[in-house]
Order: C-alpha cells, then sequence, then structure tokens
C-alpha cells in the first residue's frame, strides 16, 4: 500500500499537444481518488503516467516518497484494469491470473488465484478463455488479475463504461465495497461523474489537462471551485447566467451566477424572482425536469427540478424562487468561485 | 432473378477457364506420350503412369524437389524471424525514422530483381557461393525480406497495445511479454506470411537460372525449363513434373486459402 | 549530449526503448542494404565501364556514360522497350478488366464461395514457369488444344511461336491467366469494405445497376483499383519467367522484353558494363514510374493500409 504524488507533472506528446498541464497531486495512503473529466481532459494520461506507461515530459511521479519517474512500469509494482480489459486472449482465466505471480516467481500461487477468484465469485470460470466470458464476467477477471497481485495501488481506467446501465450500478456497489475489504490506493479515471460521486473519497476534476478541483465528493457539488466544475458535476447541469442578465442576486457586475436545478422552486406567491414559459418537460420517474423560458431574447432555458405529483403542462407561466443560500457566484474574468 | 442467374453464367465461365488449363495438365499428365497431341477430349481414357515414372527413374527429379525444400525453406525461416523482430519495432516501439524505414523497405521490394542479378553474381562468385544453397537464400532475401517485414508490420499493429501494456502492468518486461503475450497473438500472422514467402520462394526462377550451375542445385522451375531435348521436348514429363510442383502449392492453397487472401490483400504486394 | 539542454531523467527510458527498437531492426536492415542497396550502387558504377568477360583483355576501363549512349543507338534495346510496353498495356488491361468482372462475380457469390476462392487461388499459386510450359503445351502442335479450339470457330490457326504478331497470344493469355485471380481478390477485398446500404440507398434513388457501378462502385472501388493498377504494372514491366520459358523472345527477337534482353546481355553474353546500363534504365525507368504514380493518385492511398 502506497502513498502517491504528482509534481508539477507535464506531458506533452511527440505531436505538440499537451495533455497534461503542470498537475501536483497527493494521493494518500488507502484513499480511493477519482479522476473526472470530459474527454480529453487528460484524465487517462495522468493515469499512464502513475502507471510509467508514459513519460512525463516534466515533473517527477513519486510512490511513497520515492522517485519512481525514471522506473518502468513493470517495477512499481502497481495494477491496472484497462477499459478495454485487454485479458490475454490466449491465456484462461487462471493463467491470466496467475501471470503476474509467475513473473514474480511469488510461492503460493495457486491458493492465492483461488482466494482472489472466490472474492470475485469467478472461481468457475477459472479453466475457460476470456473469449468464453460475458462482458461481465471479463470484467471480474480483469479486476481479479488487478488484485491477486496484492499491489501497492490499483489505477482503473474506466473499468465499468463497456457493461450494460444495470450492471454498471451493481458492480460500482461491489467495488466500493472492494476498497473498503481492501483497503488498498485506488486512482479511479471515469467521466462519470455519477461514478466519481458514488466511489470517491475525494474527486479531482480535469479539464484540458489540468485539475480543477480536488475534494470529498459532496464538497465539490456543494463548493465548485469554478464555473467549469460546478456545470459539469452534477446532473442535472447547474444553471449558470450572468448577473444583470434577468435574473439578478444582488451581486454585484462581473459576477457569475449558477443555481442548481434543485433548488429552485415553483411558487404562485408574488415573491418570486421571476416567471417563465415551460418550453420542455421531462419526466424522469421520481421527479420531473422542466425547461423555463424566461428571457425572451435568449435562447439558454432555466432548468428546474420539481416534484413528479405537480401536473405541468408545455406553454404553462409559471413563478419560481431561487434558494438564496444555495446561489454559487463566480468572478467572470477567471471563472474562479467568489465566496473563497 | 435474371441478374442472379447472369453472375452465375459469368462466374462458371471466368472459373472454367482459370481451372481447365490445370485439369488438361493433369489428365495430359498421365496420357501416354503418342497421344498427347491427339485429338483432344475432355473425358480421359487410357491413363498411364509412365511419365511419373520416368521423371524419377530416368531424371533425378528428387534432387530439385529438395533443393527448392531447402532453399524455401531456409528463406523463409531466416525472413520470418529476422522480419519479425524489425516489424516489431516499426509496429511498437517508438523511435524516430520509422516512416522511412517503412518507405525503404516497399522501395526494395518494388526494385526490378533484374537491376542486381548482375553484381549479385560477382559477389557471390567471389565469396564462392556460387551453386550453393546459401548462394541463393541470400539474394532470396531481398526481396522476401521486405515482404515479410511489410507484411508483419500490418499484423503488428493490429495486435492490441493494451495486452502489451497489461502485461508490463503485470511487471513482464520486454522480453517476456515478446514471448508470452505478443509472439502467441501474433502466430496467426507469422503462419501467413511465412506460407506466403514460401510459395513466392518455391516459385522463383530469375535467381534460381543464374546463380546455380549444375543439376545437382538447380530448383524445380529450373529444372523442369531446362527439359528440352535438343529437338523436341519431352512433354509427357513436363507435364508430369509440372503436376509435382504444382502439388505443394496446391496443397497449401487448399489448407491456408483464407490466411493467403487475408495477406495478400492486406500487404497488397506481389512478387 | 554536451551541450544539449539538460534532459529529463525519464529520457534515459527512452533512449533505452529507441536503443531495443534499433537492435530489432538492424539485422534485417542489415541484410536489406546488403543484398539489395550495395548490388543497385554496384551496378550503377558497373554501368559506367566496359567490362566484358569474354574479353578480360581489354581490363575494367572506366568509359563515362558510354554504355548509356549506346543504348540510346540500339534498335534491339528500342524495339525491346517497346514489346515490354506492348505486354504490359494489353496484360495490365486484360487483368484489371477481366480481374474486375471476377470479383463483382465473387462478391454476388452466395454459397460455395470459399471452394471457388480456392479454385481462383490456384493459378496465382503454380510457379510462373509451370504457367508458361503448360499454356506452351496448349498452344504448341498443330493439333493441341488452341488450334482445335480456333478450328471449330471456323478459322485458320497460325503457326503461333513462328509468327511474329501470333507469339504474343499466348504469351499474354498466359500472364493474364496466372495474375488475373491476384487482381480479382484484390478487387474483392475492396468491393467488401463498401457498405451494402450504400448501393440500396442508390437503388432507393432510382439508380439502376449501371448507374450504381459508375457511382458507387467503381469510385469506392479506386483505392484497391489503384494498388492493382500500380502493382501489376510494375510487375509486368519486369516479365522475364514467361517469356524466357515460353518463346525465349522468339521467333527472332520478335517477342523479347526488356529484361530478357538484359539477361541475355549479362548473363549470356557477359557484357556486364553494357548489361549495367541496361539494368539502371529498367531500374529508373520503374522507379519514375512508381513515384509518378504515387504522385498522381496521392501515396496516401497507398500507404492506407499499414496505419
Amino acid at each position: 500500500m502506497a502513498a502517491v504524488t504528482l509534481r508539477r507533472v507535464s506531458k506533452r506528446f511527440p505531436n505538440g499537444a499537451l495533455a497534461v498541464r503542470d498537475v501536483t497531486l497527493e494521493i494518500a495512503d488507502g484513499e480511493l481518488l477519482v479522476l473526472l473529466g470530459p474527454s480529453g481532459s487528460g484524465k487517462s494520461t495522468l493515469l499512464r503516467l502513475i502507471a510509467g506507461l508514459d513519460v512525463p515530459t516534466a515533473g517527477a511521479v513519486l510512490i511513497d516518497g520515492r522517485d519512481v519517474t525514471a522506473v518502468p512500469p513493470q517495477h512499481r509494482d502497481l495494477a491496472m484494469v484497462f477499459q478495454s480489459y485487454a485479458l490475454y486472449p490466449h491465456k484462461t482465466v487462471r493463467q491470466n491470473l496467475e501471470f503476474s505471480l509467475r513473473v514474480r516467481r511469488v510461492t503460493g500461487i495457486a491458493g492465492r488465484v483461488q482466494r482472489a477468484a472466490e472474492l470475485l465469485g469467478i472461481a468457475a470460470l477459472l479453466d475457460r478463455k476470456p473469449a468464453e466470458l460475458s462482458g461481465g464476467q471479463r470484467q471480474r477477471v480483469a479486476l481479479g488479475r488487478a488484485i491477486v497481485r496484492e499491489p501497492r495501488a490499483f489505477l482503473l481506467d474506466e473499468p465499468l463504461s463497456n457493461l450494460d446501465p444495470l450492471l454498471r450500478v451493481s458492480t460500482r456497489t461491489e467495488l466500493a465495497l472492494l476498497h473498503r475489504r481492501l483497503g488498498t490506493t485506488m486512482v479511479y479515471v471515469t467521466h462519470d461523474q455519477e461514478e466519481a460521486m458514488t466511489l470517491g473519497t475525494r474527486i479531482a476534476v480535469m479539464r484540458d489537462g489540468r485539475v480543477e478541483q480536488v475534494d470529498a465528493p459532496l464538497d465539490v457539488f456543494r463548493r465548485p471551485a469554478n464555473v467549469f466544475v460546478a456545470g459539469f458535476v452534477g446532473s442535472p447541469a447547474m444553471n449558470v447566467w450572468e448577473e444583470g442578465d434577468g435574473l439578478s442576486a444582488g451581486a454585484g457586475q462581473g459576477t457569475v451566477l449558477g443555481i442548481r436545478p434543485h433548488d429552485i422552486e415553483l411558487t404562485d406567491s408574488t415573491a418570486a424572482d421571476g416567471r417563465g414559459r415551460i418550453e420542455v418537460v421531462e419526466p424522469l420517474g421520481a421527479a420531473t425536469l422542466i425547461h423555463l423560458r424566461v428571457d425572451r431574447r435568449s435562447s439558454d432555458l432555466v432548468r428546474v427540478v420539481i416534484s413528479a405529483d405537480r401536473a405541468v403542462a408545455v406553454g404553462d407561466v409559471v413563478g419560481f424562487r431561487l434558494r438564496r443560500d444555495r446561489v454559487h457566484q463566480f468572478d467572470r474574468e477567471t471563472g474562479r468561485r467568489r465566496d473563497g | 432473378m435474371i441478374r442472379r442467374r447472369g453472375w452465375l453464367v459469368v462466374t462458371t465461365l471466368l472459373v472454367a477457364g482459370l481451372v481447365l488449363p490445370i485439369y488438361w495438365t493433369l489428365v495430359s499428365s498421365f496420357t501416354p506420350e503418342s497421344r498427347l497431341f491427339a485429338a483432344p477430349s475432355l473425358v480421359p481414357h487410357g491413363l498411364v503412369f509412365d511419365h511419373y515414372r520416368a521423371l524419377f527413374t530416368q531424371r533425378d527429379f528428387w534432387t530439385p524437389i529438395r533443393n527448392s525444400l531447402i532453399v524455401a525453406s531456409a528463406t523463409t525461416m531466416v525472413s520470418v524471424a529476422l522480419g519479425a523482430a524489425c516489424a516489431y519495432a516499426i509496429a511498437r516501439l517508438r523511435f524516430r525514422g520509422k516512416s522511412l524505414l517503412l518507405a525503404f523497405v516497399l522501395a526494395v521490394s518494388m526494385f526490378p530483381q533484374m537491376a542486381i542479378v548482375s553484381p549479385l553474381y560477382v559477389v557471390l562468385r567471389a565469396m564462392h557461393l556460387l551453386n550453393t544453397y546459401p548462394g541463393l537464400v541470400l539474394p532470396y532475401l531481398t526481396f522476401a525480406m521486405p515482404l515479410a517485414i511489410w507484411l508483419l508490420v500490418g499484423f503488428f499493429r493490429q495486435l492490441p497495445a493494451d495486452l502489451e501494456e497489461a502485461a508490463m502492468m503485470d511487471g513482464a518486461g520486454r522480453m517476456r511479454t515478446l514471448r508470452e503475450v505478443i509472439l502467441p497473438l501474433a502466430l496467426p500472422g507469422l503462419a501467413t506470411t511465412a506460407i506466403l514467402t514460401f510459395l513466392y520462394r518455391w516459385n522463383e526462377f530469375l535467381f534460381a537460372l543464374s546463380f546455380t550451375l549444375g543439376p545437382e542445385r538447380y530448383t524445380v522451375p529450373v529444372a523442369i525449363t531446362l527439359f528440352r531435348g535438343q529437338y523436341q521436348v519431352p512433354w509427357g514429363q513436363v507435364l508430369a513434373a509440372a503436376v509435382i510442383a504444382t502439388i505443394p502449392v496446391a496443397a497449401i492453397v487448399l489448407v491456408a486459402q483464407r490466411r493467403i487472401i487475408a495477406g495478400l490483400t492486406s500487404g497488397a504486394v506481389k512478387g | 549530449m554536451i551541450g544539449r539542454r539538460r534532459q529529463h531523467p525519464a529520457r534515459a527510458w527512452e533512449d533505452d526503448e529507441t536503443r531495443l527498437a534499433w537492435a530489432f531492426v538492424l539485422p534485417a536492415l542489415g541484410v536489406v542494404a546488403l543484398i539489395a542497396v550495395f548490388p543497385i550502387v554496384w551496378t550503377f558504377w558497373e554501368s559506367l565501364h566496359l567490362d566484358d568477360l569474354r574479353m578480360p583483355w581489354l581490363g575494367r576501363p572506366r568509359v563515362g556514360f558510354a554504355n548509356y549512349a549506346e543504348a540510346l543507338g540500339d534498335q534491339r534495346f528500342w524495339s525491346a522497350l517497346a514489346h515490354t510496353g506492348v505486354f504490359v498495356a494489353a496484360t495490365v488491361t486484360i487483368e484489371l478488366a477481366a480481374g474486375l468482372l471476377l470479383a463483382m462475380a465473387l462478391d454476388r457469390l452466395s454459397r460455395g464461395a470459399s471452394a471457388v476462392r480456392t479454385a481462383v487461388l490456384l493459378p496465382w499459386a503454380i510457379p510462373t514457369v509451370v504457367a508458361a510450359l503448360v499454356w506452351r503445351f496448349i498452344f504448341e502442335s498443330p493439333s493441341g488444344v488452341a488450334n482445335v479450339a480456333v478450328h471449330t470457330l471456323g478459322m485458320t490457326p497460325p503457326t503461333w511461336f513462328a509468327d511474329a504478331v501470333a507469339a504474343w497470344v499466348p504469351l499474354v493469355l498466359a500472364d493474364a491467366w496466372k495474375t488475373t485471380p491476384f487482381v480479382a481478390l484484390l478487387l474483392l477485398a475492396g468491393l467488401q469494405t463498401i457498405d451494402r446500404a450504400l448501393h440500396e440507398a442508390a437503388a432507393i434513388d432510382g439508380a439502376g445497376p449501371w448507374r450504381q457501378f459508375t457511382g458507387v462502385t467503381l469510385p469506392l472501388l479506386m483505392p484497391a483499383l489503384l494498388v492493382a493498377f500500380l502493382f501489376r504494372t510494375l510487375d509486368a514491366f519486369r516479365v522475364f519467367d514467361v517469356v524466357y520459358v515460353m518463346t525465349g523472345g522468339g521467333p527472332g527477337t520478335a517477342t523479347e522484353p526488356i529484361a530478357v534482353y538484359t539477361f541475355s546481355t549479362l548473363m549470356q553474353n557477359l557484357r556486364f558494363g553494357y548489361g549495367s546500363a541496361l539494368s539502371m534504365i529498367v531500374f529508373l525507368v520503374a522507379f519514375l514510374f512508381a513515384l509518378g504514380t504515387i504522385q498522381v493518385f496521392g501515396g496516401r492511398t497507398l500507404l492506407e493500409g499499414r496505419r
């Protein structure tokens, strides 16, 4: 088990693209850190830099305080779960699990393979080849190949993205249990904010090769550090507009305001902050998402989540009120959160 | 419906045109010399083994078969082994000058063989390699190697890079990864390359004609060509030899048709 | 390293990879350089000399471009070049046309496709020398198959191999027979990459079979056709085996292509200097043709398969 430190790490690819820009990050021992960001944000590259599959063009990677920047991946003692699973197609499940142990000339291989297989419920599949397995089973084998090693840390690159939605949710829960049980450091890359929120001890939100915010999931949700994080984390996405642009919160010029759709309520009273015409109604089941046109000139619609019990129809004009304590303020120039 | 039948007729005619000469050769090789040029008939009768027997009793046709097998196999092994290493580096490792290297390889495979016959002849003579097996294998590598590299680069690039990275994460070094992960997965590609190389070298004529001096080193194509008597071609034996020369390639085609087509069309290289 | 900017420590590792790569590349590259590049250079050097192995007492004086000048005034060289051109034009045209037809027929084949492909592949796999002999046999004697066939059509067959014009027929037929399968399989692979939905869309738009062929099939097949054209032309330009075995360039030198002329100059007349000059000319023509084709049609189409 290990702590991983990235010290001012940058990666420029030979084609000139700067995939990671000056990232400094401390990942504590036993933590599950999620790297969250849209595609192309550099999160996978960052993971590969930790793994040693790519070499940073600047900065250092440290594991337990030791500089491993120049250490090739096979000597870093980290395990990785690939998005494609990358199971060896010519080896059986057992041979897939054994491979890393044989390479390291570990003793008691059979027992360790058996324990890992039982932990993941794939003991019955040990003599099959990957091609004979379902997607979910392959995913488990990939996990098994990582945990059988008892590595210093796990690196997971979008491990659930190839599963169907139902399986994805149940496997997510199992992953959380697995992390608690093993207590090993994990770095987990995903573009799915729900995965990030549910799994992460902390979330590092990335954009354009930079880490925009590192915090516990709820802190990222409640106190997004800038406009990008505010818009990227949370679903449906936060409403964002500029002060003086129809709605006002009295924050003064040069401010960007944000409020989550859950923090707006419909009201018939005269104390409404504004009125809008319902353009789209999207029933989500437990709740209903409506899109309001507040300003005739603007094409931006305000998203509001309301109780599913309330009957609304397209064309209705409704009043709404913002929950003042839930309004976020950002600087228009820098995009940074105002209230510290 | 009518159109489909039309295509069926086209297919039948074209395939018949391709197959009939082979059939005709086969039948004729079993026909006595006296009736070889009698009125041709598609239905064979009165077949004899005379020509085949003569091939191995009057002439020593085993020798050219053995020579061809040795030379073609040796060329195949060397070019696949060296070519695989080179192709793997081009396909997977990071270094400068890769595309230049590949263009160079492609350019060499387009060389007219004729342009290097005389220098090779002089060099082989100076090294006392004329009329020897190495003296044929070395020149063959000129064209076998670029073909192998070209084909194998394609095959290696098709292998998912994830697998190699997974092996590295599992703690395996380059060599171990190569041995336990890459090579087993590249086996079909290596087999295809070996098959194509063998076929081309089994069929090669110009170098074999130029660098062998006597019947003890003739390859099959050279031996058949030089069957001609002074005034008359012993057609029965020539056709029997043609059939024998075709048997190995026909067997390979039967077994590995899919692979050969995949290799031909992926490399799009002939020669 | 001295004088260069101080490297990031991790670079050492990338240097290791580069070293490994060259270790893998060099054996193959060395062999190719030794047996392909060195001889070409040698051939060029030799072509600047008078080197006649039948007259060793002349030594090997340097004669500049005299050998090339001789070629320009050599009637046999020019007709060999013309013969090669005729052969290339005839065979490549026939092979592309027949190959395309065969490819489209194979593409439409629903049953027995594998068996048919095997049958088609056979002529390609047969040694060229054998193919030449087989076709020579077919055209050989007055009562051979070809003559019988011509008779049944009510015509009088020529004496094939004694007639300067008729001798081309078996030559071209043999080459087309052996190589059409290769072209067909190449084009078939190209055809199979074309999305069926495109034909369906064209049909819905009202395009008949001919319009579908010219509007959808041909343009999308262009890369494959180009590759087939380039490789076939380069190959036909080097033609040696078929002619050497079938007609020996005869009657006289009526079917002698440049490769056969070069070969007899080098290996039979042992005029190495002049033969080398002929080789260089062949090499240059082939090289310029390949370069020109790639320039005109774009090398990307050609190299696409390698990405």
